[in-house]
């Protein structure tokens, strides 16, 4: 049933390549789920994020030096690779220094039509925030409006708008699925789900999605009950360790990730002005730990879904030189414990050893099993 | 092989010293006095604090840090202690160092570590404000902790938009100030420090400039220990003047031909800061007659540039120089932002192209025979494009030589293979160890 959202995220060239094809528009490469996707769709755009393929590789090392994160290393490898040769431009928005190197490596040695740097505010907690990123929202709609040649007016920006808080909408819908003591689909598919919202035009993933969330209710629940697990920490999509963990007998039933519920969590609420509407969204987010300060709201929020979806325990994941979520981890760590919920922290790089975080996550879940019996 | 040039030390070797050993005991004693302290990093934006008043005292973390690097067992001690804590090892070293003094209670120049009364931070890479968000942490959440965000792109892309941005992230610092202190804010007193400020900047990027005579008057070791005012303490009075006083003395030096290396015959520049707990690298490159007359890092850190008429790159005029007025708040915050938005230590945060002009720049003007990269583990803002910066240089026809390290962590460093590399660059350079008593 979910089988879509997999072929999507593991054909996320050809779909790119398709669509563009299909719809002669521009297609244009994201770094970061900051990126505001709503002025892109208003464009008559498809906004797809570049992520890793998690293959080694040795193309980055005269790029990038080795202490940067993998994932922003295994990014930019595509680029060079010329996986993305279709890709008529590039985007950042400000976030953090590792994925930045990405951006500038790529715009340096790929070449690109169009490339944009949003210097989208780190400090989101001030009241000082919105009308600054609103101000640079118009600059990027300009910028875009330059490009194509193509004035994008209110209504365009409202129908980016909404079709971006259709996504979101149904991805919660199907969040909330996952409560059930029996959820209807695994974190696995979940996963999937969420990376191919991602990657494909966002009209394409409601209508799928829609008709999931209709059958999804009638899928014939498993009888055992799985350990339920919550996935944290830096980017994400690490499928074959999601594969391997749910094997075990435990189930992911909520994230804190940039490729999972960070992505869709927060709705644009719209008014009279669209770009203020959008820019209070990406201000008032989830924020990613880069821009967390100098309060820790996250805590608060990950606390929330731990208990909203009954966590009995949860996975700490960290990509290797991650410093915004190594900033983080312990007090990440500490405030679940503080209700109860044992975590286990693992360090991920591009490729994961299976086997040893196999014997890591068994010795996690079996304490957690023992937890139940007393 | 004899001198080649005369040589001597430095006149204002000690008092340089001495402004620095007080400024760290002023921080710890600041209470005594009924003064008040703050902590923040060496690119917080110091001149707006002095509005507060002439006892208040600042702790900048990267300079404290790399004053714990240069005591190894030390800096170890406070690894381990940030390790226990559950941080990862590969964070920045300096930020580690500086929460191992937190969690051993021991502060570097003696007693226990000083806790701030508040935290007056800017963030620049993605470890600056959460830097102190732990610290806090860890000190006891009670401390007030402010923080200015000045990522808004490079210099050259500066508009109205992002500059109000950061203005008005200074004019409700102001207001956060005086309501975490009790104290009424002095605007005279800001105005003073934002010219302090800027002339201090000014005069350190003139003494760098001096580093294009050959001879070169200063090596990179011994800037080390005067750039480091501008990173403690820039808006002050006590900096700016010092540094007058060393443009004088380094002007002298230039006109008489005094050289810091007396064999010069190989000039190179290094990149980032340097691994604190091995300065002897740049001991060991004299051996070859080779003097580091500097680098992005110690002349774009502190020092303001700004391209003169011929081309060249030169110190940038004070706003009284340009015969800019400062009459009020917003007016001395505007200059101050603008300012220190173009210093040329943030510019390659946002390309690497930005910087390896720059690179290349000094590698022209200053007469240089190579460079050596410090691919520097412990600091992911200043090594950030680094690589790009390599092929750049080679690019331009300048010999690189790259090695890795981490300037507040020695676990991280090879001495000897470091050794054997400069060995080999400077060989590759036609460039022969001296033979004492040759």
């Amino acid at each position: 049933m979910m089988e879509k959202f997999k072929e999507w995220y593991e054909k996320r060239h050809e779909y790119a390549q398709e669509w563009k094809n299909r719809t002669g528009g521009k297609v244009v490469g994201y770094f970061c789920t900051y990126v505001p996707e709503e002025i892109l769709y208003a464009a008559g755009m498809l906004p797809v994020r570049i992520l890793g393929s998690h293959e080694p590789q040795d193309v980055t090392e005269p790029h990038i030096f080795g202490m940067y994160c993998p994932f922003c290393r295994d990014c930019l490898a595509q680029g060079l690779k010329g996986r993305y040769d279709y890709l008529d431009g590039i985007m950042i928005a400000q976030s953090c220094l590792h994925i930045r190197q990405t951006f500038t490596s790529w715009k340096l040695h790929i070449p690109i039509d169009f490339s944009y740097y949003l210097p989208m505010p780190n400090n989101v907690q001030s009241k000082r925030a919105l009308p600054y990123l609103t101000g640079e929202l118009r600059v990027l709609k300009e910028a875009l409006e330059k490009w194509t040649g193509k004035a994008i007016s209110d209504e365009d920006l409202n129908r980016g708008i909404e079709i971006m808080n259709k996504s979101r909408r149904l991805t919660r819908e199907l969040y909330e699925l996952r409560k059930q003591p029996n959820p209807a689909l695994t974190g696995l598919e979940a996963m999937y789900a969420v990376v191919a919202s991602q990657m494909v035009d966002k009209k394409d993933y409601n209508e799928t999605l829609q008709g999931i969330l209709e059958k999804l209710p009638q899928r014939p629940e498993e009888k055992d009950s799985k350990i339920r697990l919550m996935i944290l920490g830096s980017e994400d999509d690490d499928t074959e360790f999601l594969q391997m963990v749910e094997s075990l007998g435990a189930i992911f039933v909520v994230d804190d990730h940039c490729t999972g519920s960070r992505y869709f969590w927060n709705e644009v609420t719209p008014n009279q002005n669209p770009l203020e509407a959008i820019a209070s969204r990406y201000v008032e987010r989830v924020p990613c730990p880069s821009k967390d300060w100098p309060q820790r709201t996250r805590m608060e929020h990950i606390k929330k879904l731990a208990q909203d979806w009954e966590v009995q325990g949860a996975i700490v994941i960290q990509q290797k030189f991650c410093d915004p979520h190594e900033l983080d981890i312990p007090a990440t760590i500490e405030s679940l414990k503080q209700i109860g919920i044992p975590a286990q922290f693992l360090e991920f790089d591009v490729t994961v050893p299976i086997g040893q975080f196999k014997t890591r996550v068994e010795a996690f879940l079996e304490m957690l099993r023992e937890e139940d019996l007393y | 092989m004899g001198a080649k040039y005369k040589t001597e030390p430095l006149k204002c070797w000690d008092k340089a010293k001495e402004i620095r050993l007080n400024y760290y005991k002023n921080f710890a004693a600041a209470h005594e006095k009924g003064g008040l302290r703050w902590a923040g990093g060496a690119w917080s934006f110091d001149a707006i604090p002095a509005g507060l008043g002439n006892d208040v005292y600042p702790l900048t973390g990267e300079p404290y840090a790399a004053a714990v690097a240069f005591n190894k067992d030390f800096a170890l001690k406070c690894h381990e202690a940030v390790e226990k804590a559950g941080y990862a090892r590969d964070l920045c070293s300096y930020m580690r160092n500086y929460w191992g003094s937190i969690l051993l209670n021991k502060y570097v120049f003696g007693g226990e570590f000083p806790k701030p009364d508040f935290i007056w931070q800017d963030h620049i890479c993605c470890s600056h404000a959460k830097w102190y968000q732990v610290a806090r942490d860890l000190e006891g959440k009670d401390i007030p902790m402010y923080c200015i965000d000045v990522s808004v792109g490079p210099y050259e892309e500066l508009t109205d938009n992002k500059l109000d941005y950061v203005v008005g992230q200074m004019h409700d610092g102001i207001e956060w100030l005086e309501a975490v202190t009790g104290r009424k804010y002095d605007d005279e007193k800001l105005i003073r420090a934002v010219h302090d400020h800027c002339r201090s900047e000014s005069i350190w990027a003139e003494v760098c400039a001096l580093n294009k005579a050959v001879p070169a008057p200063l090596d990179e070791k011994t800037m080390y220990s005067l750039y480091v005012h501008g990173t403690l303490n820039k808006s002050s009075q006590i900096v700016a003047d010092f540094y007058e006083e060393l443009l004088d003395e380094v002007r002298d030096r230039v006109k008489r031909g005094i050289a810091a290396v007396a064999n010069e015959r190989c000039r190179v520049m290094s990149d980032t800061q340097p691994p604190w707990a091995f300065l002897n690298v740049f001991r060991y490159l004299e051996k070859y007659g080779c003097v580091s007359v500097g680098s992005l890092y110690t002349f774009g850190l502190i020092g303001m540039w700004d391209i003169k008429e011929d081309g060249s790159w030169g110190p940038r005029k004070t706003p009284q120089e340009e015969g800019i007025e400062i009459k009020d708040r917003d007016k001395a915050l505007r200059v101050l932002a603008s300012w220190e938005l173009n210093k040329p230590e943030w510019q390659h945060f946002y390309s690497p192209q930005l910087k390896s002009e720059m690179m290349i720049r000094i590698a022209k003007e200053w007469k240089l025979d190579g460079v050596l990269l410090h691919y520097n583990r412990g600091c992911e803002g200043l090594s950030l494009g680094i690589a790009e910066n390599r092929l750049a240089l080679k690019e331009a026809g300048f010999p690189v030589m790259s090695f890795e390290g981490n300037m507040g962590d020695e676990r991280e460093f090879d001495e000897a293979q470091t050794m054997t590399r400069i060995d080999a660059f400077m060989e590759s350079l036609d460039f022969e160890k001296d033979i004492v008593g040759a």
